[in-house]
């Protein structure tokens, strides 16, 4: 099984040479990032799923995400120029059109 | 009291208490829940605290999620098993049998097949000593996903025991205490073989049964071998057609069969909801058999002194108010709470402070609190005598084997304290400090715990099915045996560690046991609760939060 689950966060670091500490905190920063995929295996309930199939939902999530990040990068701001485009015509145009009727 | 609260909160009747309680925001809910010291007019002599913290809407969301994903990899594999791109490790029908009617219902399996045996090896492990405080595991691997197990010969020893119902310490087998047992076990042999209406009526069953009488404050008792079949053949010689049964959402599966073998009518009212009780208690008078609208012949509620799933305490005052009032009977299954709470161990009634002649049918089992098996029912005479002649158990089931009947007798007599020493007395009160400890730093620490604040069952919840399996493995690895318990025994939402304390844990025990919890609340994010409790409990006495004016 994982062996990420077996991980234990040690608490606190011995102050030491500079070289090390910027070791430490690297060491620090991957046990981090692999504590969130811990969380992440957790709450998507895969850290129940044979390795093969956690690889394959991983992919299929990735290709989602993937998607949809591309799609939002293409689209949104073509929508966001549109949408505004279309409230200054409306907002602007009616601007015009009252002072047309007052004089 | 400032603007917030009007009246004192002994004014507010039982429906401005359910009013006001919808009407808050879920926090302010929870912490009004918590902090009611109303005493229903007079009922409850002390303040009934008990808390079923719901988990933010996220935790839900997640949960459906983490399932949903979980049924599809199930469909997925099914598939893949079905086709035979797969081996099926499950036993199936020969190819001559496909056109009979199905031997193994595939559907309902499902659950089975693609959850429970991947996190399998979290349950039914095999113990090598006795179960006391600490016991023995054997170690088990599997080598191919929890389909079949192999020992590797070693043994974990010394791992603390939170789920044994082992409330106050019998479980034991120093042969100091053990004498007497030794003794009846030489004069009597070990089997009975035969039933109490034939030749298995023996002195030391008659004997017993004066000995629970006398502990529970009631006319007469019986014992039963088994107490699985003490709910399950009783009721049925209790009611029967024509009768009607009011029986708690969540009894045990017991009591339910004995309710369906008996042929009554069945209502069930919501857990430990006297409204909802009230409500069908009223119908059921008013309007009677449900066709020809004669009035039932008799009207039965059947309750628990404690749930061990939820770990909460029967409303008991409010139940015999209810009874008296509709002229209803009452059956009260102690199975967990005999022994475990109450001041000297006599159960739920001795904790409300209540008469034992309010209640009609005292029943419990001798498996919890006093280290045996068997089953009893106590009450007035003229029932004890009735089920003596009529109980299915009576008349087709064995009776209690001699030494096991000897070991209730040893513990009973040491907890009322006739074999001279304090023992029992201090057990039980250590059973009642343990309790508080440990559901007071679980409370402290940030978990959501359900249940009454002085009931030894301490459910924790986990909510997520991942964290479930995850949650047991950790434990051993840190050398502390649990109990999860996930989806059909509990509401799908609602995965849970279930606690049993002990008046044989010593709080070095206890402290090991709160210091891993608090690492894997840590570990695996399982602090849910959102209104964390200070130990400063003087901070709690105020009912309102607003600015004082």
């Amino acid at each position: 099984m994982n062996t990420v689950r077996s991980l234990c966060l040690t608490p606190g670091s011995v102050m030491t040479s500079p070289l090390s500490v910027d070791m430490m905190d690297v060491k620090r920063f991957k046990e981090y990032i692999s504590w969130l995929y811990y969380q992440y295996l957790l709450v998507t309930c895969s850290y129940v799923l044979e390795p093969w199939e956690q690889s394959i939902f991983n992919t299929v999530l990735l290709t989602v995400v993937a998607m949809v990040v591309y799609t939002a990068y293409v689209f949104i701001p073509i929508h966001i120029r549109l949408a505004l485009e279309f409230f200054s015509s409306l907002c602007g145009g009616q601007h015009e059109s009252t002072v047309a009727i007052i004089s | 009291m400032s603007r917030g609260l009007a009246r004192s909160e002994e004014e507010l009747t039982g429906e401005e208490v359910t009013v006001l309680r919808e009407s808050l925001a879920p926090r302010w809910r929870d912490v009004f829940l918590q902090h009611l010291h109303h005493t229903k007019g007079g009922l409850y002599k002390r303040p009934f605290t008990e808390s079923f913290e719901q988990a933010p809407l996220y935790v839900a969301v997640l949960t459906y999620m983490g399932f949903g994903v979980v049924t599809l990899f199930g469909y997925f594999r099914d598939f893949l098993r079905a086709w035979g791109f797969e081996k099926c490790n499950l036993a199936q029908e020969r190819e001559e049998q496909k056109d009979f009617v199905p031997l193994y219902q595939d559907f309902e399996n499902f659950y089975t097949r693609n959850l429970y045996m991947r996190v399998r090896d979290n349950w039914n492990r095999p113990i090598c000593s006795l179960p006391g405080p600490q016991f023995d595991l054997m170690e088990r691997v599997s080598d191919d996903y929890n389909w079949t197990f192999r020992h590797t010969g070693k043994v974990i020893d010394g791992v603390i025991n939170m789920g044994s119902y082992n409330y106050l310490g019998f479980a034991e087998n120093d042969p100091t205490f053990l004498t007497s047992v030794e003794e009846s076990n030489e004069k009597y042999g070990s089997g009975v073989c035969s039933t109490r209406q034939e030749m298995g009526n023996l002195d030391i069953h008659e004997e017993l049964e004066k000995l629970v009488a006398t502990f529970l404050g009631v006319e007469s008792a019986m014992t039963f071998g088994m107490g699985f079949a003490t709910n399950a053949m009783n009721i049925p010689a209790l009611v029967g057609k024509g009768c009607l049964i009011l029986s708690d959402e969540l009894n045990h599966t017991s009591l339910v069969l004995g309710a369906r073998l008996s042929g009554s009518t069945i209502r069930v009212f919501k857990h430990n909801n006297m409204q909802s009780l009230e409500k069908l208690l009223r119908d059921a008078v008013v309007h009677g058999q449900p066709r020809s609208h004669r009035p039932w012949k008799k009207i039965l509620i059947i309750v628990e002194g404690i749930y061990s799933m939820e770990g909460s305490i029967v409303r008991l005052p409010e139940i015999i108010a209810l009874k008296k009032k509709y002229k209803a009977y009452l059956y009260l299954d102690e199975a967990h709470s005999i022994g475990a709470v109450g001041p000297t161990g006599r159960g739920v009634v001795e904790f409300f402070e209540l008469d034992p002649r309010d209640i009609d049918v005292l029943m419990g089992t001798f498996t919890k609190s006093f280290g045996s098996s068997g089953g009893y029912i106590a009450g007035k005479k003229e029932l004890v005598d009735f089920l003596r002649l009529h109980s299915h158990s009576a008349v087709y089931a064995t009776s209690m084997s001699p030494p096991v009947a000897e070991q209730i007798l040893r513990s009973m007599k040491c907890i009322m304290g006739l074999d001279g020493t304090t023992i029992g007395i201090q057990r039980v009160r250590r059973l009642a400090e343990n309790t508080r400890y440990f559901r007071q730093r679980l409370n402290e620490m940030g978990f959501i715990i359900y249940g009454h604040e002085e009931s030894p069952v301490v459910p924790l919840l986990l909510f997520m099915p991942g964290k479930v399996g995850a949650f047991a493995r950790e434990m051993l690895k840190r050398k502390i045996g649990v109990v999860v318990v996930g989806f059909p025994a509990t509401p799908i939402t609602e995965a849970r560690a279930r606690f049993c304390v002990s008046a044989a844990h010593t709080t070095p025990m206890l402290d090991k046991v709160l210091n891993a919890l608090d690492e894997l609340g840590d570990h695996l994010v399982l602090k849910y609760s959102r209104h964390t409790r200070s130990s400063r409990p003087e901070l709690y006495d105020e009912t309102s939060f607003e600015m004082d004016d």
